[in-house]
């Protein structure tokens, strides 16, 4: 049992919960991700961390409402509890000063992000954030990514704040305007797909988180697995960063509806 | 090996001459009650009833008590089985627990999940008679169950044999399947203090995962459970050890000893096209979600699909386990896809009976190539090589070949794929200086199990790659004393 303490909402279906997870804390690095279960007879489901304070022993989630499990885990208030939490699972980034890093975040994506930008502008990079979502209202977590950011570019479907268009306009201004060596995307599979294709063409090297269904989150049911350069990988024990110019996102997206 | 039940106690003797051995040889074998087809296949009871205490008295009466009992040495772990079948006869039930305890952590499991038909009773003197062996699988469930009944109705708990004082050392296990609780029970009877980490949120492994609740109740492995519990035994559920404590976090915390039994948890796929085609799932994402998760359940969250014809591929009993859960779950059609012949199956008899008898068609000299799939990636059809039989392969059965252009086409919109299982890589890879085989097990001194880093053992399918649970409970037993004669020389 995982006591939540502060609770936050970002906008009506996006909830941000500090929980007491004292050895996840301790334990995470960026990239992972924990598995929570709401209640007695809940569903295993699969989140990101974004952020963990190790002498609170607390760590951060942001969770989107989309299906039941979800919606009840947004419910809780602070001082109830989350049945279960495990982790920290799935491969950490690879952190490394690789110059200029465009990281890429679409929606909720942006959490798991979040500390993905904070190493790698540890690490001596020149990070350019990109923060895309629907609405004005959607695009969380902006202060945060700023205070690590060398620059952050904003971008709405339908303009309302930043500049409107899609992720992939605001990746490739500035792949076209300086030198990128590397980008991380995260976010919905669809955009992170169109990321990849993006990115595909200019040549530049690129990570994407994958986001599949996961039961044990441990390697054992293989619900996760995706096909990375013709091989078929876990994603919970592989990943959850692949290569994305060798993903078949068609094929996870296939996988997500069924 | 010491034993409370030994051949020439004067009780054994005098029983042993009661009754002619003609007359014990002419009682036919029991039957084993169980539950109407029809009715199981609606619910998740368990199928096999239980021996009544009279059948069970009158089982262990066939018992001829040899001199040089073959069955013992059919048993993996060499329980004292006239020892404990003896006792049976003369309705010393408690007793016969005993006996069980003495070598056995887990004999309420183990009677209903060994294969005996392959290890004692394949050894039993009646075979030698053209006669159906004892029943010792049932007669030591029998033991078991009557024992664990009468702790629940409040007997006093018997003494456990050498029990001894804590002696504040501490132990970690990691897992808590078979192996893990087979440790750590004989850790805390050596009076240590043992701690044990699952990874899941449920206390089990794959005695609650994996074994569906019609073959393996839940209840009878809580009871041990509670009963290591009881012993001091502490569990952690939800502790990933390799990602949320560290091995040098174990030693940090003061661990002496770390005994690794973290299963072999990874679904091999066969990596023929579309088998990730929605619908095609590996047999340990269907019984995890319907065992573990409660899908299907009224009130419980997890979702499963329910297909109308289910191929599940593979003929082990993990394979039996799941067309028998897609039964209940509603399938209309299932089948078994196996690719050599009946008599090379490596699943219990009792399971391919069961699932014949709940209306499982069997395409035994079968083989998938091939899955297709809807407009919507659901899988629609499989592809099956039609198989015959070659020469005996180094497994020592008769090898399958494809039988060239004979390619069937067959309906189905649900595949459970269940050909076996590798070693979870977590452990091996999140501990260095452990040495790993090309399989990816954890490479153990064959004796005591010790891995290659001083006071770290390892036993279960980590080190044997997918075996059984009379194996893992073995392995458990051996490494627990091997590592108290290394803690007690250190001391």
């Amino acid at each position: 049992m995982n006591r939540i303490l502060e609770k936050r909402h970002f906008s009506e279906n996006v909830v941000q919960l500090v929980v007491e997870a004292p050895l996840i804390a301790r334990a995470r690095k960026p990239g992972h991700f924990v598995i929570v279960i709401c209640d007695e007879k809940g569903e295993r489901i699969p989140l990101t961390i974004s952020d963990a304070d190790t002498s609170k022993g607390t760590i951060t989630l942001v969770i989107q409402a989309i299906g039941e499990s979800t919606r009840q885990i947004c419910a809780k208030e602070p001082g109830e509890y989350l049945h279960d939490v495990v982790g920290p699972l799935g491969r950490a980034t690879h952190i490394e000063n690789f110059g200029t890093v465009v990281c890429c975040g679409g929606g909720v994506g942006v959490a798991p992000l979040l500390p993905i930008i904070r190493a790698m502008k540890a690490a001596g990079n020149r990070v350019i954030s990109v923060l895309a979502a629907r609405t004005k209202d959607l695009i969380i977590l902006e202060d945060q990514v700023r205070e690590s950011s060398d620059e952050v570019i904003i971008m709405t479907d339908d303009g309302s704040y930043g500049t409107k268009g899609l992720v992939t306009k605001g990746v490739e201004g500035v792949i076209n305007r300086e030198k990128v060596d590397m980008v991380v995307t995260i976010g919905p599979a669809v955009m992170m797909k169109f990321v990849s294709l993006l990115t595909k063409k200019y040549e530049v090297p690129t990570v994407a988180s994958l986001n599949t269904i996961m039961v044990d989150g441990t390697g054992m049911c293989g619900a996760c697995r995706v096909t990375v350069g013709g091989k078929t990988r876990f994603v919970c024990v592989d990943g959850p960063e692949f290569d994305a110019h060798q993903v078949d996102f068609d094929e996870m997206i296939m996988r997500l509806r069924g | 090996m010491e034993t409370i039940s030994p051949r020439d106690a004067q009780w054994r003797e005098e029983l042993r001459k009661s009754i002619p051995v003609k007359q014990r040889t002419s009682i036919p074998r029991c039957q084993m009650p169980s539950l109407d087809a029809a009715y199981r296949v609606t619910c998740n009871e368990e199928v096999n009833q239980g021996l009544s205490q009279e059948q069970a008295v009158v089982e262990a009466t066939r018992c001829l008590d040899c001199p040089d009992p073959q069955c013992v040495t059919g048993c993996p772990v060499s329980i004292n089985i006239p020892g404990f079948i003896k006792n049976i006869e003369r309705g010393e039930f408690g007793q016969a627990a005993e006996v069980l305890r003495e070598t056995s952590a887990l004999p309420a499991v183990c009677g209903r999940v060994c294969p005996q038909e392959k290890q004692c009773e394949s050894r039993c003197i009646y075979n030698k008679m053209k006669k159906a062996p004892v029943a010792i699988g049932y007669l030591e469930r029998f033991a078991a169950d009557t024992a664990n009944a009468a702790l629940r109705s409040g007997a006093p708990q018997p003494e456990l044999p050498a029990e001894e004082a804590s002696n504040g050392v501490k132990v970690a296990v990691v897992g808590s399947g078979p192996a893990g609780l087979s440790f750590a029970g004989d850790m805390a009877r050596r009076g240590y203090k043992v701690h044990v980490f699952e990874a899941l949120h449920e206390i089990g492994g794959v005695l609650k995962y994996g074994i569906p609740e019609f073959r393996l109740p839940n209840e009878v492995v809580d009871i041990e459970i509670e009963a290591l519990r009881k012993m001091g035994v502490e569990f952690m559920a939800n502790c990933v050890v390799g990602k949320t404590m560290g091995y040098d976090d174990l030693l940090n915390e003061g661990f002496r000893g770390v005994f690794v039994a973290s299963g072999a948890g990874l679904p091999r796929f066969m990596g023929i096209p579309g088998e990730n085609f929605v619908g095609v799932m590996s047999s340990n994402e269907y019984l995890t979600r319907v065992n573990l998760m409660g899908a299907g359940r009224p009130g419980w969250a997890t979702p499963v699909l329910k297909g109308h014809r289910v191929a599940v591929i593979g003929g082990g009993n993990t394979a039996m386990d799941s067309c028998r859960t897609a039964r209940r779950m509603g399938a209309e059609e299932v089948y078994i896809v196996y690719r050599r012949s009946e008599e090379e199956m490596p699943a219990r008899v009792e399971e391919v009976i069961h699932a014949k008898e709940e209306g499982v068609t069997f395409l035994t000299l079968h083989n998938p190539v091939e899955y297709l799939s809807d407009e919507k990636g659901h899988v629609s059809a499989m592809r099956l090589q039609r198989m015959t039989l070659g020469e005996p392969d180094a497994s020592g059965r008769r090898s399958p070949v494809p039988v060239e252009g004979d390619i069937v086409e067959m309906p189905v919109d649900e595949v459970i794929v269940s050909v076996g299982v590798s070693p979870n890589p977590l452990i091996p890879n999140s501990i260095d200086g452990l040495d790993v085989t090309r399989k990816g097990t954890l490479v153990v001194n064959d004796e005591t199990l010790e891995t290659t880093l001083p006071l770290l053992f390892a036993g279960g399918d980590i080190v044997r790659g997918g075996a059984t649970v009379i194996l893992a409970m073995g392995d458990g037993r051996r490494a627990a004393a091997a590592m108290h004669e290394k803690l007690s020389q250190a001391e």
